[in-house]
């Protein structure tokens, strides 16, 4: 593995009486994409928040770069800027056009000049293919669009490592590889990438690793063609064994 | 008819009322978002304050308010705003106007911030907006759009309650009807001609905020 960008070391959380992240120990490399699968409940998202603290841990460590994640505040603002997210349900500014949820950080956050801003927005939204959008508001394109935009608005603030919370669950099916495709790009391109997805040709043509969470822990850890091929653990097999015959 | 509006200022009154009306409104739009704020801030003693403020004040007559601004905080305290009785006791109206009616802006603004999805809070803190940031560029234009109609009301009642301001000073609207009940007998007259008054105040408000209401929704 190249050298480590994200470190979790001993990371533990509950939520009430859940004990939703255990003993968690995890390495992320420059450059790698690593896909996070598992049932339902496991803590897939919640260990995707983790990395940029929108969930906070009680015990262990995470570091990006180095750095460990600094408490609420104007340093952890200025981590969170480097650390791009996808939501499944992409959640673009609704008040504003296409154009402006993407300058909106680089303007406010790396203090970019307006007109630099909206130059290299239109790139972006070039990359992705919704240009011709730019002008209009998140509420009238249509899902696969708004997650292509949700990913422009993250590269816009040109971050280290970009994290996937299903981002595909929430399209039409139709919709699924336009989005997928740009996440390709991406990986190609040497993106750093955590993906929570269930999608098994995405881990089989962009990732390095796949990592398979059940009850909190991670269970275990392999290249997609071995994991899909050849699991290891019971769990594993199940889950697989589930998802495959659908 | 003739005889009232020539013996007494009617227009003037309406005047003092609009005055009230517009400086008390501006004050309770400012104290009402500051304490909003505070109610959702991740700061706990921020939470406190606010709420404080708004429990105090939504659950205090605003006559009481009224008077004790003047009888309690002037007399007593000897805290005055202007020299002239009568324009301490307009400037405290529109002080007390204000910060009564900021609590329920800060209601009506609350009830706004719950239309906005949480996910638009952690998208923009993904993005690296400090707290500060996601609330001015994110989450309060959401919200504002959102309480258009319930700060329309707030606004409207804002409006009627200027006549509580009659217990302490005489120059707005309802203070003028006092007096002229006073000299004139009471009338149905003298009572429509101010109810009058009010709707001709405060009905365009209602329509121009229904409207708004309307037009600046946030398609999701
Ligand atoms: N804010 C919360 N408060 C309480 N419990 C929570 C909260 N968020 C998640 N949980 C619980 O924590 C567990 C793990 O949730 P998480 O969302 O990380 O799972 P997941 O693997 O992403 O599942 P899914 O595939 O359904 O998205 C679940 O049992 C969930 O109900
Ligand atoms: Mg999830």
């Amino acid at each position: 593995m190249t050298e480590p960008l994200v470190v979790l070391k001993d990371v533990n959380k509950h939520f009430g009486d859940l004990h939703v992240l255990r003993d968690i120990d995890l390495e992320i490399g420059k450059g790698e994409v690593v896909v996070v699968i598992g049932p339902s409940g496991s803590g897939k998202s919640t260990l995707c928040r983790a990395i940029n603290r929108l969930e906070t841990i009680e015990s262990g460590t995470i570091t990006i770069d180095g750095k460990p994640l600094p408490q609420e505040g104007k340093e952890l603002a200025q981590l969170r800027a480097d650390v791009g997210m996808v939501f499944q349900s992409f959640n673009l500014f609704a008040h504003k056009t296409i154009l402006d949820n993407v300058t909106l950080g680089p303007i406010k956050v790396r203090k970019e000049k307006k007109a630099a801003a909206e130059k290299r927005a239109m790139e972006l939204l070039e990359r992705v293919g919704v240009q011709q959008q730019a002008q209009k508001y998140p509420a009238q394109l249509s899902g696969g669009q708004q997650q292509r935009v949700a990913i422009a608005r993250s590269l816009a603030m040109n971050p280290k490592v970009m994290l996937f919370d299903e981002p595909t669950s929430a399209l039409d099916p139709e919709m699924i590889n336009e989005v997928l495709d740009v996440m390709v790009g991406l990986a190609r391109d040497g993106m750093t990438m955590v993906v929570v997805t269930h999608e098994m040709g995405f881990a089989r043509k962009a990732a390095n690793r796949v990592v398979f969470m059940a009850d909190g822990q991670i269970v275990e850890q392999d290249t997609p063609e071995e994991f899909f091929t050849n699991a290891k653990s019971e769990r594993a097999k199940d889950f697989l064994g589930k998802i495959l015959t659908h | 008819m003739g005889d009232i509006f020539s013996n007494y200022d009617v227009l003037g009154a309406f005047w003092w009322t609009i005055k009230l009306s517009f400086f008390g409104g501006l004050g309770a739009l400012v104290l009402g978002t500051i304490a909003a704020i505070m109610r959702v801030s991740p700061v706990a003693v921020m939470r406190f304050i606010g709420s404080a403020y708004v429990n105090i004040f939504r659950n205090t007559p605003l006559t009481l308010l009224m008077v004790l601004s003047v009888l309690g905080v002037t007399y007593i305290l000897g805290v005055t705003l202007a020299d002239d009785i009568n324009q301490n006791a307009l400037r405290w109206a529109m002080v007390v106007l204000a910060v009564y009616h900021g609590a329920f802006v800060c209601e009506a603004l609350r009830s706004g911030v719950n239309t906005v999805p949480a996910g638009q809070a952690e998208a923009a803190r993904a993005v690296g907006l400090t707290f500060g940031q996601s609330m001015r560029e994110v989450i309060l234009p959401q919200a504002f759009r959102g309480s258009i109609a319930p700060l329309g009301s707030v606004l409207i009642a804002l409006i009627k309650n200027t006549t509580v301001a009659a217990v302490i000073v005489q120059a707005e609207a309802a203070g003028l009807m006092q007096r002229i009940i006073e000299f004139e007998g009471g009338s149905f007259l003298i009572f429509a001609i101010f109810a009058l008054g009010f709707v001709v105040l405060t009905m365009p408000l209602g329509i121009l905020f229904t409207s708004m209401s309307r037009r600046l929704a946030v398609k999701r």
